[in-house]
């Protein structure tokens, strides 16, 4: 089929054996991801949401039990191999963490940690990667980026980290861009140019992205599409604009219920 | 000093507190709130807005001396809290409470809740016995929507709404005349959230509560309180009625804020207003001269960086802007 998604994800469960029997995190969930396109995935602690980013990226816990498919232009993600799988991660797919402090080597200087997806992805020589890493610094808009390209993370503001994760994320140009609660951890302020950076890079770079928030404010700007979780299972998947206009699925009409709404002058 | 005004249950007046660190090699002094003043009525809810670093968090704790400031007056029913010591200081505290960010963690989590619920009583209002007590704890504890059985569990067989909930109880629990929230939602989910709002709006209704509600959520802040106090790099930017500040803000950090928020409707939301306000809240270490919002205000002009812009009167707001009349 030529109009196969992007990332085809079929019957997925996640499951966690515990001392009380298993414990599903996700249950049974399709979804499909076209290319360019941005899916909103939306839910409460506990739904399952980042659950499914991980079984993508193939980073759950070697104790987490995986059923169904996830495949990427034709390839089965799950059960591939780590040379298979390292050759597409962070090439082809990258990923957005919540909380870069923790998600970035504190050890390395940021070109060093840009650099190396480049090294390691592109082949490229060292000089040709810190050029590209500065080239990326700048387009996520950090200023004087020759000076922050040599500090550590803990150097950098909150803002600035995620900033960092998202230039990282598009060193090696991927198709599919995994973006877990980017701009939880932000001031209103600092998340509105973050939203309004990743609305930039997806015009640009045509990467599609699967972003993952409990901010159905977040999703209202950013998706064409999104899918609204609970409980390990998708309840309802929809348009982004008829979801927030006509919301079919009980859950989806409470959670949109309990946004409180700023009333602002029109 | 000029005198009180006793209709006030809070008064604060040219607020300073500063936290020594080591910068550079040296101690210096940090300044964390500069001049802050602002009054709070009986039965009156004031939100406090602003970014991370604002000073936010620093002036609920000072409120409740869990922090000294280094200048200024706190009056609270008159009473010069900052002056008070020991006994008079404790008594006070029955009077002032705080509900904490995090549920779980303001917690003791090797008490039982009944213990915890119990306790404020046993130290701050020792006359009751011990049924009026117990009395006293099961009639709070369904007042925020727990039963009974919620006593005999420890904090973290509790959800964090459930937390929240407790640490709601705790403070109504002395009955007091002012309750400090700070950021009493920000670790809940959505659903959560609107319930601890939909709870703290009818405590404050029924119970005339007085209130000071520090949030980053805009949304709850509109919906709780009557009057709003924007406070930038420690220092405030603008005090208005609630209403005067959602639909006219007068200062362009204010403005700045609420066009941030995002709006959980697609056609609206794409429709991309003023781009989002550059850059981040500076050091506190090193403040910018003049106006502390001046270098990412896009109105700024030289006066700005030369002159400290007063808090005035302009309309029903009070604003600290050399440009709020133009813009």
């Amino acid at each position: 089929m030529s109009t196969a998604p992007l990332l085809q994800i079929r019957g997925l469960g996640v499951y966690y054996a515990t001392a009380h029997g298993a414990v599903d995190a996700v249950n049974d969930l399709d979804l499909d991801l076209g290319a360019g396109e941005c899916l909103g995935l939306v839910g409460e602690s506990g739904s399952g949401k980042t659950a499914v980013l991980l079984a993508i990226m193939g980073l759950l816990s070697s104790q987490a039990r995986l059923r169904g498919n996830i495949r990427y232009r034709g390839t089965e993600l799950l059960g591939l191999g780590a040379p298979a799988l390292n050759a597409l991660r962070g090439a082809r797919i990258a990923m957005v963490f919540q909380d870069p402090m923790s998600a970035l080597n504190p050890y390395l200087r940021v070109i060093d940690q840009l650099s190396e997806v480049s090294r390691v992805h592109g082949g490229s020589s060292r000089r040709a990667a810190e050029q590209r890493a500065l080239e990326m610094l700048e387009s996520v808009q950090i200023g004087e980026p020759e000076r922050r390209a040599r500090q550590y993370p803990h150097q950098l503001s909150g803002g600035m980290r995620q900033r960092v994760m998202i230039a990282m994320a598009l060193m090696a140009e991927p198709e599919i861009v995994l973006a877990d609660e980017p701009t939880t951890a932000l001031d209103v302020t600092v998340q509105a140019q973050i939203l309004s950076l990743l609305q930039q890079v997806r015009a640009r770079t045509g990467a599609a992205l699967l972003l993952v928030t409990h901010d159905l404010g977040v999703v209202a700007q950013l998706a064409d599409r999104v899918g609204v979780m609970r409980a390990g299972r998708l309840l309802e998947l929809a348009d982004c604009e008829r979801l927030f206009a006509s919301p079919r699925h009980a859950y989806t009409q409470t959670l949109l219920a309990a946004l409180p709404k700023l009333e602002l002058p029109a | 000093m000029s005198t009180y005004d006793a209709s006030m249950l809070l008064e604060v007046r040219n607020l300073r507190v500063s936290f020594p660190v080591r910068h550079a090699g040296r101690s210096v002094r940090v300044r964390a709130l500069d001049d802050v003043g602002f009054a709070l009525a009986s039965a009156e809810t004031l939100g406090i807005v602003g970014e991370s670093g604002s000073g936010k968090s620093t002036l609920a704790r000072t409120l409740l001396r869990l922090n000294e400031p280094e200048h200024g007056q706190v009056r609270f029913r008159g009473l010069d809290l900052l002056s008070l010591n020991g006994t008079e200081l404790q008594r006070a505290r029955a009077r002032l409470q705080m509900i904490f960010q995090d549920g779980i963690a303001a917690l003791d989590p090797r008490q039982r809740i009944g213990a915890t619920l119990e306790e404020p009583l046993q130290v701050l209002k020792p006359e009751l016995s011990e049924d009026a007590r117990r009395e006293r704890v099961l009639t709070v504890l369904a007042r925020v929507g727990l039963e009974p059985q919620h006593l005999q569990r420890y904090p973290h067989q509790l959800s964090g709404g459930q937390a929240q909930r407790i640490g709601i109880a705790r403070a109504l629990i002395v009955e007091p005349e002012l309750i400090v929230c700070d950021e009493p939602l920000s670790s809940l989910d959505v659903s959560i959230k609107a319930q601890i709002t939909a709870l703290l709006l009818e405590l404050k209704r029924e119970l005339r509560l007085s209130l000071i509600f520090i949030a980053h959520d805009l949304p709850a802040v509109q919906l709780l309180s009557d009057r709003v106090l924007v406070l930038y790099l420690g220092r405030v930017m603008e005090i208005a009625a609630r209403d005067a500040l959602f639909q006219r803000p007068r200062h362009p950090y204010t403005r700045a804020l609420l066009q941030a928020v995002p709006v959980p409707d697609p056609r609206i939301a794409r429709q991309r207003r003023a781009p989002p306000l550059a850059g981040e809240i500076p050091s506190s270490l090193s403040p910018p001269s003049g106006c502390v919002f001046r270098t990412r205000c896009p109105h700024a002009i030289e006066r700005c960086a030369l002159e400290l812009p007063v808090l005035r009167q302009l309309g029903d707001s009070q604003v600290a802007c050399h440009r709020a009349e133009e813009l």
